[in-house]
């Protein structure tokens, strides 16, 4: 009754179900190209999980489970510039670019959506620039999606005499010394200019080793600065604000931030303060406790997590974003993703190894050449970063497909299993892992026994 | 390796036509053989590599002596050689011991056993037979000799013993040599006319494919060259490709081409790219509108070129060349350039050395066509690389990224240049 009346002045007929699919009027409105009309997008959201009428909020985004498994879901996610297939993991390019890799090179290894930092996009070209370009997709020339985080973490984690108060962040500026300000409001104006689909509120994040009143007081102040964040962002219709759940590792706290950004009803919602140096244990408790209590009907992104086993198991909990430095950092040192692991190519034995990088993989590096030639360029050239990083990345690409393909059709448990199995074929999953995936609902028993007695094929030792 | 010379203009500049088992088509000369780190492009990746002009940019220059540490010539040969090791197997590959960037002949280390170069794992001292080891293991479609090359200001009696020991490494190359590649062999001889002669005419008595010049772009006088090159060039057979190495800027290449060079090895496009520098001299001699030469002296540039770190690039939308058909220009701005440089990112170079090697191959086909329709000569004079350096003292001298050599009193040092902020590519690019 309450959805029909809402309706009633725009003469369109709405099912009164809970199940939130969109009749096709309103499914065409949506289409990536009916831009006008995107602020109808919020007539999607106007409930929660219990049916509560909430007030309206804008976005620009639709997201839609097309699979679960118990907790984990695929769906798709349509943004302004890109329709993407969650779970996914999103490139860093910190200063416009990925390290190393063209345009036409990350839309062919699969990439969706990449990230851009505001604190180096500031300084370097600034965010005036940018606007004049006409947005940071015109300025780099990337045609898919992209996501700004607030600049609030790397200013706490790159300068040494930052400091937070209420207004917001106090820092010296790395250009002239100066002392500066980065308030909620100028973070906001900031990600405007830019121009990304996705943006990040300015949040107050602190270690996950951090004890004491100083988790309670950013977690609060987390809360207080999403609503300046509301208030100062101009183009809700194109850029989609997000909020990050803080309170450390402190279940209560955590689940009071999470209320009270769910009561603001944003786009979507990031899971921050975590990949610090907090054990794996309280980490996946976290993202399932959050994960668990966030809306189902809205994106969930895990900040900085990329080791592939973290985003198999916050898949598995029912998380949907990624992103981190690590698949491009870890390639400029020289090793490779691969599903047993890791492969450190400066090693002295891949100096004589004539197999390519992963022998299962088919992306440009792996078909073309071999550990050997690779092992003579990490590290010396730059041609050898650009590489690894290409087949990183890849290998990052093809796990988030094959997350969203395997929930799909309904076999995540053995998709899972056989992940394990690969990367532990001595049946030594972590513990956390195991606890995790059991919270999760998936069974790995199979992956916990002893190898088969027939001989496994090439499991060289990885040194 | 098939080598055949198909037009002339007047003088002695001629266009020929290589042609290479596995390239499929055969290739014009006058030609430039890309640079490369291990064989590979300095930042193009072979999908890159595949967006050049083909199949201009199908010819590689490879030093063997960049897989002294990380390669043994055993697992190259398992491999099955650079064409296959490299995946790019209809690419002609051209193996020169001298590459300017990183293998830079050491003169006054070489000594009868063998010839001493610095490279990025130290001061090594390679014989022939060392040589012909991993060049037999590389396979690549051409080699060159192993010579001594000296630079412009060394004794006559230094000079005479290079052209002596570098007849006699070719004999020792040559008996060792295990590879089905053409061998080109070396000739030197420093400044000395009489020297140069007397090597070509050694050379000439052995079974070569074809003849490397080398001992350019060591100190001496782009004046005193091209007397040099026609000493060489009046006594070697027509009917083989001569390859130079060392003649780098465009008006280099005029003048090697002027004299009856086929075959250019040149880092020119390295140097820019690190440099920040993108080129943009009109190919087909148009005249660009006047821009003032105060301006682009300020910053760095010239008529051949911009320094895309300049501030004035800094909103700049336009594409580096407008009507240039590569990567660069037809997806990015100078603006965006400007940013990756400031930034130090890898792909400020990945972009410029798509333009730069797009620009120079097209420089080298506009010469071709020159040649062809019989106007070398009046192409080789109108050309705008040939203006005066904006009065700036020698450029060439200045922009080089060499490393200071010890120089003799009587040498003039060059003169100190704006720096050129070289990026540290080694670095990955930060």
């Amino acid at each position: 009754m309450v959805w029909s009346a809402k309706y009633r002045g725009l003469g369109q007929e709405v099912p009164e179900s809970r199940v939130l699919t969109p009749p096709p009027a309103i499914r065409f409105l949506l289409s990536p190209e009916r831009e006008t009309h995107r602020s109808f997008l919020k007539l999607y959201f106007l409930r929660n999980s219990h049916g509560v009428r909430k007030q309206p909020s804008f976005m620009a985004l639709r997201f839609e489970i097309l699979g679960r498994f118990n907790r984990a879901r695929a769906a798709q996610l349509t943004l302004p510039h890109y329709v993407c297939q969650t779970p996914l993991f999103m490139p860093v390019g910190t200063q416009g670019t990925i390290k190393g890799l063209t345009t036409p090179q990350l839309e062919e290894i699969g990439c969706q959506i990449i990230l851009g930092n505001t604190y180096h996009l500031e300084l370097r070209p600034t965010s005036e620039l940018i606007d004049e370009f006409g947005g940071l997709h015109k300025f780099i020339n990337w045609p898919r999606a992209m996501l700004t985080d607030s600049g609030g973490f790397q200013m706490v984690s790159l300068l040494h005499l930052a400091d937070i108060t209420e207004k917001g962040v106090t820092f010296q500026s790395p250009v002239d010394g100066n002392p500066m300000l980065l308030t909620p409001e100028e973070s906001i104006e900031i990600q405007n200019r830019i121009g990304a689909d996705i943006i990040m509120a300015l949040d107050d994040v602190v270690r996950t080793t951090t004890i004491g009143p100083r988790v309670e007081e950013a977690m609060y102040r987390t809360l207080r600065w999403i609503d300046r964040c509301i208030a100062a962002h101009k183009r809700p219709n194109k850029q989609n604000l997000f909020g990050i759940v803080q309170g450390g590792l402190d279940p209560v706290l955590r689940d009071i931030c999470v209320k009270g950004l769910v009561e603001r009803n944003l786009p979507g919602y990031a899971i921050g303060g975590l990949a610090g140096g907090e054990s794996k244990d309280s980490f996946w408790r976290v993202v399932a406790q959050c994960a668990a209590a966030l809306p189902e009907d809205k994106p969930r992104y895990v900040m900085g997590v990329g080791y592939p086993l973290d985003i198999v198991v916050c898949s598995a909990l029912g998380a949907d974003m990624y992103d981190c430095v690590y698949p491009t950092r870890t390639a400029r040192f020289g090793t490779a993703l691969v599903p047993e692991g890791v492969l450190k190519l400066k090693n002295r034995a891949m100096a004589d190894d004539t197999r390519p990088i992963d022998p299962t993989c088919i992306c440009m590096v792996c078909k073309n050449y071999t550990r050997a030639y690779i092992h003579c360029l990490v590290t010396k050239d730059a041609m050898g970063s650009q590489l690894v990083s290409y087949h990183n990345l890849y290998y990052m690409m093809k796990l988030s497909r094959d997350l969203h393909s395997s929930i799909i059709e309904g076999r995540l448990p053995e998709f899972v299993c056989g992940f394990l199995q690969i990367m532990f074929p001595k049946g030594d999953v972590p513990e956390w892992v195991c606890n995790a995936m059991e919270a999760a609902g998936i069974d790995i028993s199979p992956c916990l026994r002893s190898p088969p007695s027939s001989p496994v094929t090439t499991k060289q030792s990885l040194i | 390796m098939k080598f055949s010379v198909k037009a002339w203009s007047k003088g002695r500049a001629r266009v020929g036509i290589l042609q290479l088992p596995g390239l499929p088509v055969s290739i014009e000369t006058p030609c430039l053989l890309l640079s490369t780190r291990k064989g590979l492009p300095h930042f193009l990746s072979p999908d890159l590599l595949s967006s050049l002009p083909s199949p201009d940019s199908h010819l590689l220059q490879v030093s063997p002596l960049h897989f002294l540490e990380g390669l043994s010539t055993k697992t190259i040969s398992n491999i099955g050689g650079l064409h296959q090791m490299l995946a790019l197997q209809d690419y002609g590959f051209s193996a020169v011991p001298r590459d300017s960037i990183v293998c830079l002949p050491e003169s006054d280390a070489s000594n009868k056993m063998g010839a001493s170069f610095e490279t990025p794992c130290g001061r090594f001292l390679i014989k022939p037979v060392e040589y012909m080891k991993m060049t037999s293991s590389l396979g690549p479609n051409w080699w060159v000799s192993l010579s001594d090359e000296v630079p412009a200001w060394v004794s006559e009696k230094r000079n005479k013993t290079s052209v002596d020991r570098t007849v006699r490494w070719l004999d020792e190359c040559i008996m060792s040599s295990q590879t089905d590649g053409a061998v080109f062999g070396a000739i030197v001889g420093g400044c000395s006319v009489e020297e140069r002669k007397r090597c070509a005419a050694e050379v000439m008595k052995h079974d070569v494919s074809g003849y490397w010049i080398g001992g350019f772009g060591l100190g001496e006088n782009i004046d005193e060259r091209p007397a040099l090159l026609d000493a060489i060039l009046d006594i070697v057979p027509e009917e083989k490709p001569r390859q130079v190495c060392g003649l780098e800027l465009p008006e280099e290449i005029l003048q090697g081409v002027a004299a009856g060079i086929d075959i250019f090895d040149s880092t020119y496009i390295y140097q820019l790219t690190v440099g920040g520098f993108a080129l943009t001299f009109p190919i087909d001699n148009r005249k660009t509108h006047a821009i003032s030469h105060y301006q682009l002296c300020d910053i760095g540039s010239d008529l051949t070129k911009i320094n895309l770190r300049a501030v004035v690039y800094r909103k700049d939308d336009s594409p580096i060349v407008d009507e240039c058909g590569c990567y660069t220009c037809q997806n990015h701005s100078k603006a965006y350039l400007n940013h990756l440089l400031n930034v130090h990112e890898m792909l400020a170079q990945i972009l410029l050395e798509i333009h730069n090697t797009h620009h120079y191959l097209g420089f080298f086909r506009s010469i071709r066509e020159a040649i062809k329709s019989g106007e070398f000569l009046e192409f080789h004079r109108d050309s705008t690389v040939n203006e005066p350096r904006l009065n700036k003292p020698s450029l060439k001298a200045s922009f080089h990224h060499r490393p200071r050599r010890r120089l003799p009193p009587s040498a003039v040092p060059p003169p100190e240049s704006p720096s050129f902020n070289s990026n540290q590519v080694e670095n990955g690019g930060g």
